[in-house]
């Protein structure tokens, strides 16, 4: 039995990129799924297709059970989408924004204006609710485009990078929000560049690059991979380092030589894997005592997603360029559109 | 506090004539609610075809023959059925760039993403057009009695006049709106939607007679889709320079200008619904 969102080797080359390169999800009713890959990755493209917008050039995909490539209109009547550049009328106000997705999802006019009301209060828009949305921040209209996406409460939603440009309070708002849907049993797929937003809102994460699922699984499980605890240690003075490094070295994990001490010189940073605990943390403050190593700080560190992130792609998730969907964000969009031709 | 969650079931889709009629009108709604905050669009859609009138009129007035006359009066009111064509022409225009520029702003893929009747994105904007059409020719014909253009048949055939140009106007908005889903910028949009109309309206009997031009382009002008409806007006205005041609359009200029204006809205309409469908923005 296939899961809620389903797709298997879906294809999708836009010229000579393969923006798609044989995709497979499976995700189980009632959970997220977290899609995560840097920048160009295909998670926009993978959307894209699943919600009906995009042809893939092969493959197969299936929303609530219903195949999107042979019955896209009922496929639309079980999904919300918002996507990764917000699809709100500048011209309208917010409430004539979600009144008119409303009654295009067939409500009439009274219960429309009723949910319109409800969802720009949710969303922290009922003291705009009235102007039209031109004159909203960035974060305002992603939020409109939000609640337009929750006009009705279908069993599948996407969401292109939901949080990208949010205040943290509007963000927190947001996970709430999502975490009630899923409560209510909605099924999510939910692309992110903010790791943390992943570790806690998704159930199963995939890593995506070049177009390929390169890992997937649950966070722990992908953390798992990537490596054990480790110590890290900030030394007060710089000449402090070389000693220190000699007491790691015989707390790594291959407890032989330096090779496994890393050190950060500009933040006078030492950071060795080990295995042990906070008990060996211990130890280690004690003997770095023992050779007179002033430390500003130390700690035993688990892997984060950014650090599965990092090892599974090779370059760190280029945050800087989505970050308040700011005008690098737009600029790609339009060069998207050149290459289109 | 659960309000964004509350089960909100999805409604049954009504689905065939009556949910293509209601999606249309509530998309019709939004493209004139945009038309209000909009105000300049409205006005220089409404300044041209002024201008038109009163550049023909005086700088041509004098010097045209219609009919054997070369007053300028005979001029200005062979004139006026021309320029109410071209102007409902311009919904071309419209229609265009405002659908260039929902694709170019997402908008489409909102619209695509919910379960809304087929074609129903695209009637809502060329009907919202052909509100501020109505409006265009309502203000264009006040003109146009003032410098001195008359009906001379009674009103009941002056209407039916204008329900031709608006029916003319609608055909236009709908090659409009595949010209829209086929560039990439607004702005490509309005030149796209401009630039073809000066061949087809000047290749015409709009504002010449065409009975005095060269037989070969005499042909293309009689044939044309527009000179239908500009002869079907002038007949039904009572306003001089109607064709004494035999070509079959310029002899039947109310049934040609209706049998083109439906085969233009049949042919474009099942075009820009299907590219539509298949348009990624
Ligand atoms: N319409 C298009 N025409 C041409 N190329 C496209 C188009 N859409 C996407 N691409 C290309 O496909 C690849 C995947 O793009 P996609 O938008 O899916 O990435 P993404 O993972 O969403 O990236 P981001 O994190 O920057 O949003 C990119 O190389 C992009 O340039
Ligand atoms: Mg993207």
């Amino acid at each position: 039995m296939p899961g809620a969102i389903y797709a298997e080797g879906l294809v999708k080359t836009f010229g000579h990129v393969r923006a798609l390169d044989g995709v497979d999800l499976d995700v189980p009713e009632g959970t997220v799924l977290g899609l995560l890959g840097p920048n160009g990755a295909g998670k926009t493209t993978a959307v894209r297709v699943l919600t009906t917008l995009l042809q893939p050039d092969s493959g197969k995909a299936f929303v609530a059970g219903i195949d999107v490539l042979k019955h896209p209109d009922e496929v639309r009547r079980s999904i919300g989408l918002s996507g990764q550049f917000a699809a709100v009328d500048e011209y309208l106000t917010g409430r004539e924004n979600l009144q008119m997705v409303g009654r295009l999802y067939q409500m009439n006019a009274k219960r429309a204006k009723a949910r319109a009301g409800e969802l720009l209060d949710r969303f922290n828009l009922a003291d705009a609710a009235d102007r039209p949305a031109k004159t909203y921040s960035g974060g305002m209209r992603r939020r409109l485009d939000l609640a337009a996406a929750l006009v009705v409460s279908p069993p599948v939603m996407f969401m292109d990078e939901p949080t990208t440009g949010l205040d943290p309070r509007n963000r927190q708002a947001l996970w709430e929000v999502i975490q009630e849907l899923v409560a209510g049993g909605t099924t999510l797929l939910l692309t992110t560049q903010y790791l943390e937003e992943a570790d806690h809102l998704a159930h199963d994460i995939c890593v995506v690059d070049h177009g390929k699922v390169i890992a997937r699984g649950t966070s722990d499980q992908l953390k798992a991979q990537t490596g054990g605890e480790r110590v890290e240690v900030v030394v007060h003075e710089p000449e402090m380092i070389p000693p220190a490094r000699d007491v790691l070295a015989r707390y790594g994990l291959a407890g032989i030589g330096h090779g496994e001490v890393s050190v950060e010189d500009h933040t006078r940073k030492l950071t060795v894997p080990v295995a042990g605990g906070a008990k060996l943390l211990a130890e280690v403050i004690r003997d770095l005592d023992t050779v007179g190593v002033e430390i500003d700080d130390i700690g035993l560190r688990r892997p984060t997603l950014d650090d599965v992130f990092i090892s599974l792609t090779g370059h760190a998730a280029e945050l800087a360029d989505e970050e308040n969907g700011g005008p690098g964000a737009d600029a790609r969009r339009k060069s998207r559109k050149e290459a289109a031709k | 506090m659960t309000a964004a969650t509350d089960a909100v079931a999805p409604p049954k889709a009504r689905g065939g004539i009556a949910q293509s009629v209601s999606d249309s009108l509530v998309v019709a709604k939004r493209n004139l609610i945009r038309m209000t905050r909009i105000p300049e669009m409205v006005i220089f859609g409404l300044i041209q075809p002024i201008m038109f009138v009163v550049l023909f009129s005086y700088v041509f007035g004098g010097s045209m023959n219609i009919g054997g006359s070369t007053s300028p009066g005979v001029y200005r009111e062979f004139l006026m059925a021309g320029i109410f064509a071209q102007t409902v022409t311009f919904a071309t225009a419209g229609a265009g760039a405002g659908i260039a520029d929902d694709m170019h702003k997402g908008l489409i893929d909102r619209f695509r993403s919910l379960p809304m009747a087929r074609g129903a994105v695209l009637t809502g904007r060329t009907l919202a057009d052909l509100v501020q059409t109505a409006l265009t020719v309502v203000v264009l014909a006040i003109v146009a009695l003032l410098v001195g253009w008359r009906i001379h048949e009674g009103v009941p055939k002056a209407l039916g006049a204008f329900a031709l140009l608006l029916l003319l106007g609608y055909a236009f908005s709908w090659i409009g709106a595949l010209i829209g889903l086929s560039v990439r910028t607004p702005e490509a949009a309005t030149s796209g939607g401009l630039i073809w109309l000066f061949p087809v309206t000047f290749i015409s009997n709009a504002f010449v007679d065409s009975s005095q031009m060269t037989p070969w382009l005499r042909h293309i002008a009689e044939w044309n889709p527009f000179s239908a409806t500009v002869q079907a007006c002038r007949v039904l205005f009572g306003n001089p320079g109607v064709s004494p041609s035999d070509a079959w359009p310029m002899q039947h200029p109310v049934w040609a200008s209706i049998i083109w204006s439906v085969l233009i809205i049949a042919v474009f309409r099942t075009l820009a619904v299907r590219k539509y469908r298949s348009a990624t923005a």
